[in-house]
């Protein structure tokens, strides 16, 4: 498989916090990675340069082979790469119907169009309702998203990004916050994925971690401590003793 | 749930979201039936025609786009003064004279768009303030052409169409005033069930996820704006054009400050608060002013005061529920398919 996204020397400093250290990490086209390591170990700054959110202080990030360092994120995401937020980044006063057919539309580049209402194209309410139905949104699409239960919002989270049609799918602790009860649904939205879309997951939970990802990145204090399969990983006497201590009173 | 029973639902919902609400019709038909059933109020009327579509283009950066701003007399005035100088100097014509005041506003509102664009909430507030003074001072300075402190003199309009007289009760006036705004307001409309205007309301709501999603957020909010400042070009090419007169308080700080009221009386976001707001002030303004001729802004701050401690919804609930319902409409309600628990 072809690396689709890759990191060279990737640096950020926060004053004199280094935040993101010589990072240097590779996606491949298909696969399911996660990204793990303690708070504040520099997981969601990472995805905010990938993104474009924060520019980093050194290095280049590329996609598809291309230097995307320079992109705006709007550039980068009809590059096909798309994130969701750890804490919620949803438009509260839109329902997600609005808001799927939003990310739609801007996808299929009529997001410009100020003439024609929204879903009067081909092809709109076909996608929307596929979308919907995969994050068994569908009993809620024409309720503001503000009114939306956490779980449900979770959920429309990765909706959103997931109209993009991304080839590059990062997700920032998708279940954070999110009652037990409700934890299954967005697992299961996780899990189903199509296999053409790259998926990094950003997650605590090790269950979780261990059943999705085929190779894991340990992140600790801005570097990357080691990557491998989940089985090299898991069984990292370094790992256990920086990550998953952590994780016990974390 | 599948994809194919929620088919219906979305198609429409997406749908229901652009139908005409029967209090919209009922609005409409009021407005129109003013002409004819207030026949002695038309230059009042007239004046509220052109304060309410100012009001919708405040409303489209504001209420849809998120961008505030204490300055958007600066186009008001401006396609004021073009609209009134272009028939003074070039051309009597009040439909070549309004598209000229248009453009002109139009191209305004391109170029200090870039001023928007970065910052918070304060900065914008100062900065478009400090572009409307720093246009009502150069009105000032240029007295050779504007008139300065003395307005612009001597602005006469060749008759609409060739037909219609400006007469002073306004007939003329308020016919070409209302069309004007009820033309400007299915534009606003449209825009704002296009994808183009949610993305604006996307904007509004999350501009870090906006971009997330795609949307190149600078170059929306350079469109809005300049789209804002043309239906200000409009509202002020018509107030020129029917008063004949054109002065500096056009590009004051007041009128800033008015229909910032407007929006906040009649509520931002749904294009008819600022229509409703400008009837409710113009009337307030009228009766006040012949109350208290001197202090009427005394009252219009303290029902401002009023309005925002008590919150605009819970007091137009109480007056009107017929202005709730104008509000937002909540998408319709998915099909029966849709409600069943998936
Ligand atoms: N915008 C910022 N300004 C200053 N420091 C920041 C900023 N964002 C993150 N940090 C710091 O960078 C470090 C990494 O944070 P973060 O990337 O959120 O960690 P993680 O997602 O792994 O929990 C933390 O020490 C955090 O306080
Ligand atoms: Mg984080």
């Amino acid at each position: 498989m072809a690396t689709v996204l890759e990191t060279v020397g990737l640096e950020k400093r926060f004053g004199g916090l280094v935040a993101t250290s010589d990072f240097n990490f590779k996606l491949e086209g298909g696969e399911r990675h996660a990204l793990i390591g303690p708070n504040g170990a520099g997981k969601t700054t990472l995805i905010n340069q990938l993104t474009g959110v924060l520019p980093p202080t050194a290095g280049k990030v590329l996609l598809m082979g291309e230097d995307i360092t320079h992109l705006r994120p709007d550039q980068r995401v009809r590059r096909g790469l798309a994130r969701t937020f750890q804490i919620n980044q949803l438009f509260l006063q839109l329902t997600p119907l609005e808001t799927i057919a939003l990310a739609v539309t801007e996808r299929m580049g009529h997001g410009n169009s100020w003439w024609r209402p929204v879903g009067s194209r081909a092809g709109i309410t076909d996608e929307v309702a596929e979308i919907a139905g995969r994050f068994h949104l569908g009993d809620v699409l024409g309720e503001k998203t503000i009114s939306l239960p956490y779980g449900r919002q979770r959920l429309l989270e990765i909706a959103v990004a997931f109209a993009a049609r991304p080839r590059v799918l990062l997700l920032d602790e998708p279940a954070a916050g999110v009652p037990e009860s409700e934890r299954h649904d967005i697992l299961a939205a996780v899990a189903e994925l199509p296999r053409e879309v790259t998926v990094l997951l950003i997650e605590h939970d090790m269950d979780l971690v261990f059943s999705f990802a085929e190779r894991i990145t340990v992140m600790v204090n801005g570097a990357q401590l080691t990557a491998g399969t989940v089985d090299e990983v898991s069984h990292d006497p370094r790992v256990r003793a920086v990550y998953l201590g952590e994780a016990d009173h974390g | 749930m599948t994809k194919s029973e929620l088919n219906p639902a979305v198609a429409n919902g997406l749908k229901a979201r652009q139908r005409w609400h029967p209090a919209e019709v009922v609005f409409w038909l009021i407005a129109f039936s003013s002409y004819f059933l207030l026949p002695g109020k038309h230059l009042i009327l007239n004046e509220i025609a052109i304060l309410a579509l100012f009001a919708i283009s405040l409303d489209l950066i504001l209420g849809y786009a998120g961008i505030v701003s204490l300055g958007h007399a600066a186009f008001l005035g401006f396609g004021a003064y073009a609209a009134a100088l272009f028939a003074k100097h070039i051309n009597p014509d009040p439909l070549i004279g309004l598209a000229f005041g248009t453009i002109t506003t139009t191209l305004l509102g391109f170029i200090t768009s870039f001023l928007v664009l970065r910052g918070n909430d304060l900065t914008r507030l100062m900065i478009t303030l400090g572009v409307a003074l720093l246009l009502n001072e150069l009105a000032n300075q240029l007295g050779w052409l504007t008139g300065g402190a003395d307005g612009l003199q001597g602005v006469e309009m060749a008759p609409l169409l060739g037909m219609f007289r400006f007469d002073m009760f306004g007939r003329t006036a308020y016919a070409y005033s209302l069309i004007t705004l009820f033309v400007m307001f299915l534009i606003a409309r449209r825009i704002s069930y296009s994808s183009f205007g949610l993305s604006l309301n996307a904007i509004r709501d999350n501009s870090l996820r906006a971009s997330a999603i795609g949307i190149p957020v600078n170059r929306r909010l350079i469109a809005i704006y300049t789209i804002a400042a043309s239906f200000a070009g409009v509202a002020g090419s018509l107030m020129a054009q029917t008063s004949q007169y054109a002065s500096l308080d056009v590009l004051s700080f007041e009128k800033s400050a008015d229909v910032m009221l407007v929006l906040v009386i009649g509520g931002a976001g749904y294009l008819y608060g600022g229509m409703i707001g400008a009837v409710v002030f113009k009337i307030l303004q009228d009766w006040l002013s012949a109350l208290t001729p001197q202090y009427w802004h005394f009252w219009i701050g303290l029902i401002l005061v009023i309005i925002v401690l008590i919150g605009r919804e819970r007091m137009s609930q109480g007056v009107a529920g017929i202005v709730a319902s104008f509000k937002r409409k909540t998408p319709a309600a998915p099909g029966p398919a849709a409600k069943a628990e998936g």
